[in-house]
């Protein structure tokens, strides 16, 4: 029987010969996250479980990067928590400043093709960027797995998305997945997995794929899977000979198909206050701001650095503008690209790899009235300061075109 | 778990959100005992005060929608209604929920056939009687009801690792 991406992965997982939506099943964990907000949480109900010692040490990835540096005197008793439970563990693989999770669970190699994970951040579903399963959960469930190292799943039903074409030279990745949050709606995909492709997509290169897959989440989407290619394999060290079979089969029973035409895209935004409240960059131009913010999980990767470098190379930003590579590894490549020297010329603050910013909170947080054009995944109320300032989600070129203006701009790549 | 039981119904509507379930200001209380009085409170502040031990939550779709707070599974469950049916769930609601020993039973029919205050009974896994008619639903697997019928994730983990009170 033919099978979606995702059935193919929980039945390689299972053992099962053959699983359907709805179904619910048992999957063996092949990594988990856990992040420096829910630590303590998570330390907590373990130990009430009875558990003393966890499933498998080289499983478990602990990541710093909401808190990091510290903002409040309070937040160092996370690391404190999160440093003796992973002594008590005896976990290896802690990241105490090399940047924000989701871009190191892959990047570090954590996460991988076929793989399921899972964090305790709902912007878990990135991993699927490479065509992992990956998903967020909560505390109470990682506490679980780490005694058990094992989890139970709901057979989700896929809504494929397919894209053909070339995309036009100003439109990036954020604008497909924003003008695809505006088509589903904001629940328009849950308990479902997303699987993107199309000759479009094969174009993408991985970190493209990966500002899709994070931002799947908001549209209530429990993973969000690309097959692997070369450029997967590339990215990840593995060999193609043993990730293809990784794909969703062309008969395979899907519950809907969205078809775009890549020509068709342009820039466009999510405006105040839900992320699928999505418009052309172009209908809201010339909408003045108070800040740009350019990184995060969704856009903090080279290729959005070297966009904005494009853009702001040899001028001066009109507005406070901040920049946040998503890793270490990022910063160090666009130190040596250049990238961060034109940025600095162009006068952006450059921050530490993190989260703070991203969820308000710590640094460049806004108050009543102002508006922020930020490359991020949330525009909810509150998150970036009061619960009356404006943010629009946009694309790095959207965010940089509207950093030498000072209002809301169109690219023009 | 009773296998077979009677409740009145409340009815609710389409994406119920966890922040009305909890709002936001409520969740630095204590405890989930001191939250309970709250639940609702942005739609109907009435409702903890009438619910009763052994009711029924009728909602539409989209049903705990919004922020992934474990607390709103935890009220309804300390508000003490046997099972809440949805027409669906939001993802990460739902997981919380059988985590802590709320059974959640999805059904898209029967919000047309009940209004607030009918009685119907449920039989766990098979059924749900309404008004005269019968509505068929899916039994959950095992594993889920195992994790149910020991009052949740923790329990059912403590159980399995031989440190189970009994109560």
């Amino acid at each position: 029987m033919p099978s979606t991406l995702i059935e193919k992965i929980i039945e390689k997982n299972t053992g099962l010969s053959k699983v359907v939506p709805g179904q619910i099943v048992t999957v063996n964990v092949d990594r988990v996250m856990i992040h420096d907000i829910f630590i303590p949480f998570v330390a907590d109900k373990f130990h009430e479980m009875g558990f003393t010692k966890i499933w498998d040490p080289d499983k478990a990835v602990l990541i710093y990067d909401h808190m990091v540096p510290a903002a409040k005197v309070e937040d160092i008793r996370h690391f404190q928590i999160g440093d003796a439970f992973a002594k008590e563990q005896g976990l290896t693989h802690v990241h105490r400043t090399d940047g924000i999770c989701h871009q190191l669970m892959t990047e570090a190699g954590y996460a991988g093709p076929g793989d399921i994970v899972f964090g305790t951040d709902s912007h878990t579903t990135t991993y699927g960027c490479v065509g992992c399963f990956s998903t967020g959960i909560g505390y109470t469930e990682m506490a679980g797995i780490l005694g058990t190292g094992q989890l139970w799943v709901r057979v989700p039903e896929t809504i494929k998305i397919v894209i053909n074409g070339f995309l036009p030279k100003n439109v990036m990745a954020k604008d497909v997945i924003l003008r695809i949050l505006g088509d589903l709606r904001s629940d328009g995909a849950t308990y479902k997995a997303l699987e993107i492709t199309g000759s479009a997509v094969d174009r993408m290169s991985v970190a493209s794929r990966m500002t899709i897959s994070n931002m799947a989440v908001e549209c209530g989407a429990k993973c969000c899977l690309f097959a692997p290619d070369e450029k997967t394999c590339e990215y990840c060290g593995c060999d193609l000979a043993d990730v293809d079979w990784l794909y969703g089969d062309e008969d395979a029973s899907v519950s809907r198909i969205l078809v775009y035409r890549a020509e068709d895209f342009i820039p466009v935004c999510a405006c105040p206050s839900q992320v699928d409240n999505i418009h052309a960059v172009e209908e809201e131009a010339g909408t003045p701001l108070d800040q740009v913010f350019i990184g995060s999980c969704t856009n903090g990767r080279l290729e959005d650095l070297a966009m904005a470098a494009r853009i702001l190379k040899g001028k001066q930003v009109a507005v406070k503008t901040i920049i946040t590579p998503a890793s270490r590894k990022i910063y160090l490549e666009a130190i040596e690209q250049g990238y961060m020297e034109i940025l600095a010329e162009a006068g952006c603050i450059i921050t530490q790899p993190g989260c703070g910013l991203c969820c308000g909170r710590s640094g460049g947080i806004l108050t009543d009235g102002e508006k922020v054009m930020a490359t991020n995944n949330r525009n909810f109320l509150g998150r970036m300061g009061t619960n009356k300032v404006g943010i629009y989600l946009g694309s790095p070129a959207t965010a940089a075109a509207s950093a030498v203006t000072g209002v809301i701009t169109v690219p023009e790549v | 778990m009773k296998k077979t039981f009677t409740g009145r119904v409340f009815v609710l509507g389409d994406d119920i959100d966890t922040d009305i379930i909890i709002p936001t200001e409520y969740l630095a209380l204590p405890s989930v005992e001191d939250m309970k009085q709250y639940g609702f409170y942005p739609l109907r502040p009435e409702l903890p005060g009438l619910i009763r031990e052994g009711d029924i939550l009728v909602a539409g779709k989209n049903f705990g929608c919004g922020s992934s707070r474990e607390q709103a599974p935890e009220i309804i469950k300390a508000l003490k209604v046997s099972c809440v049916i949805a027409g669906s769930y939001a993802r990460i609601f739902f997981r919380n929920a059988i985590n802590n020993g709320l059974l959640l039973i999805e059904n898209d029919q029967i919000q047309e056939y009940v209004k607030e205050g009918d009685s119907i009974t449920v039989t766990v896994g098979e059924k749900i009687e309404a008004g005269g008619r019968v509505f068929p639903i899916p039994a959950l697997p095992d594993d889920l009801m195992e994790i149910l019928e020991a009052g949740g994730l923790v329990k059912a983990m403590q159980k399995r690792n031989g440190i189970a009170r009994e109560e």
